[in-house]
C-alpha cells in the first residue's frame, strides 16, 4: 500500500519549470530514495511535501489525505517528520531537552497551555525520552548542550527527535551531506537499524550513491523536473536513461 | 539529580521570600529602607519578571510594555473612583484590562518577529501614549493625569463625610500607614503598602518559576533557539508566543495597578517609550532568561536612580572640599554631568559595561565571582593536600 502518493505535480518559478508532471508513490514500510543531478528538482519536490511550497497543479496525498495548503506543524501532526540537510536542533538547550520537546508535541498536540505542570513530573515523557536516548546511543551525552555536539551526533540527535514522535513517514533531505565517510557509514547503519526495528517508511533525497544503494529498496531518478525512472536499485545502476541524465548523454 | 533541582528551587523560593520580606531591615543601612523606594523595587521587580517571560524565554523583544503598565494604572484608578478604595478590585481590573489590551496588540505584532516585532510594539505603545495624552482625555484626563476627587461616586464605600480624599486600603488596612522603629541608630519603616507589594512580588516570582519549569516554558525556550525546527516538530508557535505576550502584559498591568495602589494617580508619561526602554534595561542588566536577574536589575536601576539623582553640586562640593579650589571645581564640574538629572549618563555607562563585559547580566557577574572564590579555595586546598603532586623536575 502506498503511504505517500504524488500525482501530476507541476511547479514553476517564473519561466523555469522546476517540476513537470511528477508522479511518485512511496510504499509503506520501505526506504524510497529520490536521486538526481543538481537542479533536478529534488528539494522543490520535498518542499511540496512539507507545506513550504504549494504546487501549481497536482496532488500530494498522505494516507489518502491531501497535504496541500496545510501548515508545517499540521503536516507534522498527521505523522510526517523531516530531517534537514543541516541538522536543525535546539542548540541552546540540552540534548535531553531537545528530545523531550517532540515528546511533548506528540502528546499535547500543536498547542497546550500546561504552564503549571512541572517538566520533572511528566513521567511518560521522561520514559519516552530516555528510551530515545538509548536507541540512538546518546544516553551518556544527554546533559550536554546540543550546540557542543559533533556534526554526526547532531544528526543522530535530530533523528532521535523525529523518531520520538513515532512518525509514519520520515523525510530525509541529504542526511549525510558534508559528513566524513565514517559518519556517513554510522548514519547508514542507524537508518537501517531504524528501518529494521520500527518499519518506518522513509523518503530519502540523496546525492551519495553509496548511501542510496546501501539503503534504498526503491529509487526514483529525477532529471530536469521529471521522474525519468522509478525502479529497484539493481535495475537503476545500468539503466541507460539514468546514465544519460548523470553523464549528459552517454553514447 | 532531579531531587536536587527541586530542592534548589525550594531553597531559592525560601531565600527570595525571606530577603523580600526583610527588605526594610536589610536595605536600611544603604539608605534605601523607606517605603516609597521599597515599593518601587517590588513594582518594577514584577514588571521586569513579566517582561522576562516574554523576552527572556521567547527572545521576542517588546519595546512597548509600558503601555500595559499605563493601562493597568488607569484601570486601577478608575476602580478607586467608581467602586471602592479597596485595592483588590482595582488590581483585578488592572490585570484583566492589561491582558485584553496585550491580546490585541500581541495578536497584531506577533505576525512579525525580530526587529519588526519590536518596532510594531513600540509604535503601539507610542500610539497609546498619544491617545492617552490627547484624544482620550475624558478617560485619562490628559496632561494632568487621572486623579481622585471628592465627587467620585465610590459606590461601595458610601458617602465621604471627612472632606478629605480617602486613601487606598486592603480591607481596612491603609496602604500608606507605616510603623517606625529605632534600631541601632537607623529608623526601620514597616509599611503596609510595601508588604502588600512584596507579597505580590513573591507570588509573581513563584508563578514565573512555575512557568520556567513547565512544558510550556520549555516550548518558549525552544522558540528562542529554533522556531523552524519547532514548526517541523508539530508545534504551532503563534499561540505560544501570544500566550507569553499576554502573560507578560498581565504582569505589567499588575505592576501598573500596584503603582496606582501606592499612589492613586495615573499619568500618560507612564506609557512613554522611555518607560518601555527602562524595563528592557532592567532585564538585560540583571540577566535575561534567568529567574532572579530581572528583579536584581530592577532593584539596581531604581536604587542607583534614587542615590545618584539626589546628589547635587552642593553635595559634590562638600565631598571634595578638602581639595584645592581649582581642582575641586574641576572635579565637581566633571561629575556634575553624571549625577542629579544627568544620572542617565551614569546608567548608560553602567549598561554599556555590563553588556560588553558581562553579556549574561549582573547575575552572571555574581556567579563568576562565586566560581572564582570557590576555584581559589579549591586550588589552594588541593595544593595543600597534595604537596608532592608537583612534577619532579
Amino acid at each position: 500500500m502506498s503511504i505517500l502518493e504524488v500525482q501530476n505535480v507541476n511547479k514553476s518559478f517564473g519561466g523555469l519549470k522546476a517540476l513537470q508532471n511528477v508522479n511518485l508513490s512511496v510504499e509503506e514500510g520501505t526506504i524510497h530514495a529520490i536521486i538526481g543531478p543538481n537542479g533536478a528538482g529534488k528539494s522543490t519536490l520535498l518542499n511540496c511535501f512539507i507545506g513550504k511550497l504549494i504546487p501549481d497543479t497536482g496532488t500530494v496525498n498522505f494516507n489518502g489525505q491531501s497535504l496541500l495548503g496545510m501548515k508545517a506543524h499540521e503536516i507534522n501532526q498527521t505523522g510526517v517528520s523531516r530531517v534537514f540537510q543541516t541538522p536543525e536542533i535546539f542548540s541552546d538547550l540540552t540534548v535531553y531537552e531537545n528530545v523531550m520537546i517532540p515528546c511533548f508535541a506528540k502528546r499535547d498536540g500543536s498547542f497546550s497551555l500546561n504552564a503549571l505542570s512541572r517538566v520533572k513530573q511528566e513521567i511518560d515523557v521522561h520514559e519516552k525520552a530516555e528510551q530515545m536516548m538509548e536507541d540512538v546511543n546518546m544516553a551518556d551525552k544527554k546533559d550536554m548542550l546540543a550546540s557542543s555536539l559533533s556534526r554526526g551526533d547532531k544528526r543522530r540527535l535530530e533523528m532521535a527527535m523525529c523518531l520520538a514522535q513515532d512518525p509514519q513517514l520520515l523525510l530525509l533531505d541529504e542526511p549525510t551531506a558534508g559528513m566524513a565517510r565514517a559518519d556517513t557509514n554510522n548514519t547508514i547503519d542507524l537508518l537501517a537499524e531504524i528501518q529494521n526495528k520500527r518499519h518506518i517508511t522513509m523518503a530519502v533525497i540523496e546525492h551519495d550513491m553509496h548511501v542510496v544503494f546501501s539503503l534504498a529498496q526503491k529509487i526514483s531518478v529525477l532529471a530536469q523536473g521529471t521522474v525519468i525512472v522509478e525502479d529497484l536499485p539493481e535495475n537503476i545502476k545500468g539503466h541507460p536513461k539514468v546514465q544519460e541524465a548523470y553523464l549528459g548523454g552517454a553514447h | 539529580m532531579i531531587d536536587k533541582l527541586q530542592n534548589n528551587d525550594r531553597m531559592l523560593m525560601t531565600l527570595f521570600t525571606l530577603m523580600v520580606l526583610a527588605g526594610p531591615i536589610l536595605l536600611a543601612p544603604f539608605g534605601a529602607g523607606y517605603p516609597d523606594l521599597l515599593q518601587r523595587f517590588c513594582i518594577f521587580g514584577i514588571f521586569a519578571i513579566g517582561f522576562n517571560i516574554l523576552f527572556g524565554l521567547t527572545g521576542y523583544l517588546s519595546f512597548g510594555h509600558a503601555a500595559f503598565l499605563g493601562v493597568g494604572s488607569y484601570s486601577a484608578v478608575w476602580m478607586f473612583k467608581l467602586l471602592t478604595m479597596n485595592v483588590i478590585p482595582a488590581l483585578i481590573l488592572a490585570v484583566v484590562i492589561a491582558g485584553l489590551f496585550s491580546l490585541l496588540i500581541g495578536f497584531i505584532s506577533l505576525r512579525r518577529s525580530g526587529i519588526y516585532f519590536s518596532i510594531l510594539t513600540l509604535a503601539f505603545a507610542q500610539m497609546s501614549f498619544s491617545l492617552a495624552y490627547s484624544v482620550l482625555t475624558p478617560i485619562t484626563n490628559g496632561e494632568t493625569g487621572l486623579q481622585l476627587t471628592l465627587n467620585d461616586p465610590r459606590i461601595l464605600d458610601g458617602a465621604n463625610t471627612t472632606g478629605s480624599l480617602p486613601s487606598t486600603n486592603f480591607f481596612g488596612l491603609t496602604m500608606n500607614s507605616t510603623a517606625k522603629f529605632d534600631f541601632l541608630g537607623m529608623v526601620l519603616q514597616f509599611n503596609v503598602g510595601f508588604y502588600f507589594c512584596a507579597v505580590m512580588l513573591i507570588l509573581a516570582f513563584y508563578l514565573a518559576m512555575r512557568i520556567f519549569r513547565s512544558p510550556f516554558g520549555l516550548m518558549l525556550k525552544a522558540i528562542k533557539t529554533n522556531q523552524n525546527r519547532l514548526n517541523y516538530t508539530g508545534v504551532n508557535t503563534r499561540p505560544y508566543t501570544l500566550a507569553a505576550f499576554v502573560i507578560s502584559g498581565m504582569y505589567a498591568g499588575l505592576a501598573g495597578g500596584l503603582m496606582a495602589c501606592t499612589d492613586p494617580l495615573a499619568g500618560a508619561e507612564r506609557m512613554q517609550w522611555t518607560a518601555s526602554g527602562e524595563v528592557v534595561l532592567m532585564t538585560i542588566l540583571g540577566g535575561a532568561g534567568t529567574l532572579l536577574g530581572p528583579v536584581l536589575g530592577a532593584g539596581f536601576i531604581k536604587y542607583f536612580e534614587n542615590i545618584f539623582s539626589k546628589i547635587n553640586d552642593n553635595v559634590l562640593h562638600s565631598w571634595f572640599s578638602f581639595l584645592p579650589d581649582g581642582l575641586e571645581d574641576l572635579i565637581v564640574w566633571v561629575l556634575h554631568f553624571f549625577v542629579g538629572k544627568g544620572w542617565h549618563l551614569t546608567l548608560g555607562l553602567l549598561f554599556m559595561m555590563v553588556v560588553i563585559f558581562l553579556p549574561g547580566g549582573l547575575l552572571q557577574g555574581a556567579s563568576h565571582i562565586i566560581d572564582w572564590i570557590r576555584g581559589k579555595k579549591q586550588s589552594s586546598s588541593t595544593q595543600i593536600s597534595n604537596p608532592n603532586s608537583m612534577p619532579a623536575e
